[in-house]
């Protein structure tokens, strides 16, 4: 089992070797990066908005009723709110949404590219099939997920307003003296840093599955669901090193 | 002139090619033929540079393809068309644009030159203005295979490589195909390899005929010839279908 990893992680870091090659053709990677940017961060952006706005308001709801103490402040329901959607919320549980979403469609749209053999048809006119395909994913990931990541906390923070005011859980002026009180900007270098970290593993990781497929459609499916439980592995890994890293 | 010496590829313990030599004559169709497994595919890849050989050489107009470093394999690779058995069009793209890759990567030719190469070669094959914009899945076998064959050709290559190109085709469609390879080959005087296990290519338009099983090579000669060999292996493989052993049997009387 042991050297099954290594031999993976091995080929892994060949094929990073591969993908991080001189273009070909700057303009038609540059045409290939703009595509990918609208296909796996524009699209994304509902998906987000939608799932942070919520995650927001059940954090205050929940917060709110475990708090539920006259002697504390409804400021501080704020700032737990706050810290939890920044810290944790928006970079570590949306990247793991996006590795489901964005992962899944790298891995299964390369290995269904293996598989028709257009990656060898890329390769006989002499392009680079690792990097023309891959580099133009990793680099919209590192672009666009830290905005996806920004939004989701604005998003998770407006859904935690509405709900403490709309269901009458807090006083909506103290909760929202909590979200601006002993503010660290660090924390929001600390969770772009960490989105960062996982747009790289989830393109990168799910790009190495899809890119080996041997065989046909089933072994497409089953590339698609191995990157998932791969990338989400290391994004809690990942998560644990950069909190001890950056925190302590 | 392709020409390829003592080409031999193993897959761990199973040797698929035993150091195979062949010419594959210029400006002319070529055609390597032979039942499933005998290794004609791992030997078209082993031309293209898609499986790297074991031992052996190819050598494309006596340049020594197989020795070359990537970077200048890439310049050559310009030389070279390829039509896929399951045509390998990129389904992300339409069919007009589907011809147009090759251009944007490696020509310098102006919008309106492009634009003008891949009317003129999707006409060549025969695609209808009404299909350019249509997506690669929307299409027939047929007429998936005839972009395929437009794509190939757009950068005016000097060799033309065709992975069962009749694949999955109906025998009406498979002779189109077939005589607009051929007739590509005669126009842009391209030496055009084809791998087929369909007799009736060969004796549409194999101009040279390569026959393999299992690895090795049985025979090699001018197309027609090959109707006329008394190798029994040749023999069991060329009249092996009811309808050539009847063609056989009246060739005999």
């Amino acid at each position: 089992m042991l050297s099954g990893f290594l031999r993976g992680l091995g080929s892994y870091f060949l094929f990073l070797g591969a993908v991080f090659r001189r273009p070909e053709s700057w303009r038609e990677y540059f045409k290939s990066f703009v595509r990918e940017t609208e296909l796996l961060g524009m699209s994304s952006i509902p998906l987000v908005v939608f799932i942070s706005l919520f995650m927001g308001a059940v954090l205050t709801i929940q917060t709110a009723i475990n708090l539920d103490d006259p002697f504390i402040p409804d400021m501080y329901i704020g700032i737990a709110v706050r810290e939890g959607i920044l810290l944790e919320f928006a970079p570590t549980i949306v990247s793991l949404i996006l590795a489901g979403k964005v992962g899944s469609n790298i891995s299964s749209s390369l290995g269904t590219m293996r598989v028709t053999e257009q990656m060898d048809a890329l390769q006989v006119m002499g392009i680079n099939p690792a990097s023309y395909l891959v580099l133009p994913k990793i680099g919209a990931s590192l672009l666009f997920f830290p905005i996806l990541v920004i939004f989701s906390i604005f998003m998770g923070l407006l859904g935690g307003y509405l709900a403490g005011d709309w269901l009458h859980l807090v006083n909506p002026d103290n909760f929202l003296m909590g979200y601006f009180d002993e503010f660290q900007p660090y924390y929001v270098v600390y969770s772009l840093t960490k989105t960062v970290v996982f747009a790289f593993i989830i393109s990168s990781v799910s790009a190495w599955y899809g890119y080996h497929v041997k065989g046909g459609a089933v072994e497409v499916g089953k590339a698609s669901t191995k990157a998932v439980v791969a990338m989400s592995f290391s994004i809690i890994l990942f998560n644990y090193i950069l909190t001890d890293v950056m925190l302590q | 002139m392709i020409e390829v010496r003592g080409i031999k590829k193993a897959f761990g313990d199973q040797e698929v090619l035993k150091g195979i030599d062949m010419d594959l004559k210029p400006g002319q169709c070529n055609l390597i033929i032979g039942s499933s497994g005998s290794g004609k595919t791992v030997m078209l890849k082993s031309i293209v540079g898609l499986i790297q050989p074991d031992a052996g050489q190819v050598l494309l107009d006596g340049r020594d393809w197989t020795a070359m470093k990537e970077r200048d394999r890439k310049v050559l690779r310009q030389e070279m068309g390829m039509v896929f058995q399951a045509s390998a069009l990129f389904t992300s793209l339409s069919v007009e644009d589907n011809v147009r890759f090759p251009l944007d990567f490696f020509s310098s030719m102006s919008p309106a030159e492009k634009d003008q190469r891949v009317a003129f070669c999707l006409d060549r094959v025969r695609i209808p203005q009404s299909a350019l914009s249509k997506n690669p899945a929307e299409l027939s076998g047929g007429m998936q295979k005839r972009v395929a064959i437009a794509r190939a050709i757009v950068l005016n290559p000097k060799y033309l490589f065709c992975d069962e190109p009749n694949s999955g085709l109906d025998p009406e469609t498979s002779i189109v195909i077939d005589q607009l390879i051929q007739e590509i080959t005669r126009e842009f005087g391209m030496t055009t390899v084809v791998n087929t296990h369909d007799m009736n290519s060969v004796l549409e338009i194999g101009d040279h005929v390569v026959l393999m099983r299992h690895g090795h090579k049985v025979w090699e000669g001018a197309g027609p010839d090959i109707l006329k060999s008394d190798d029994q292996e040749v023999v069991d493989y060329v009249f092996r279908s009811a309808l050539f052993k009847r063609v056989r049997a009246a060739m005999n009387k």
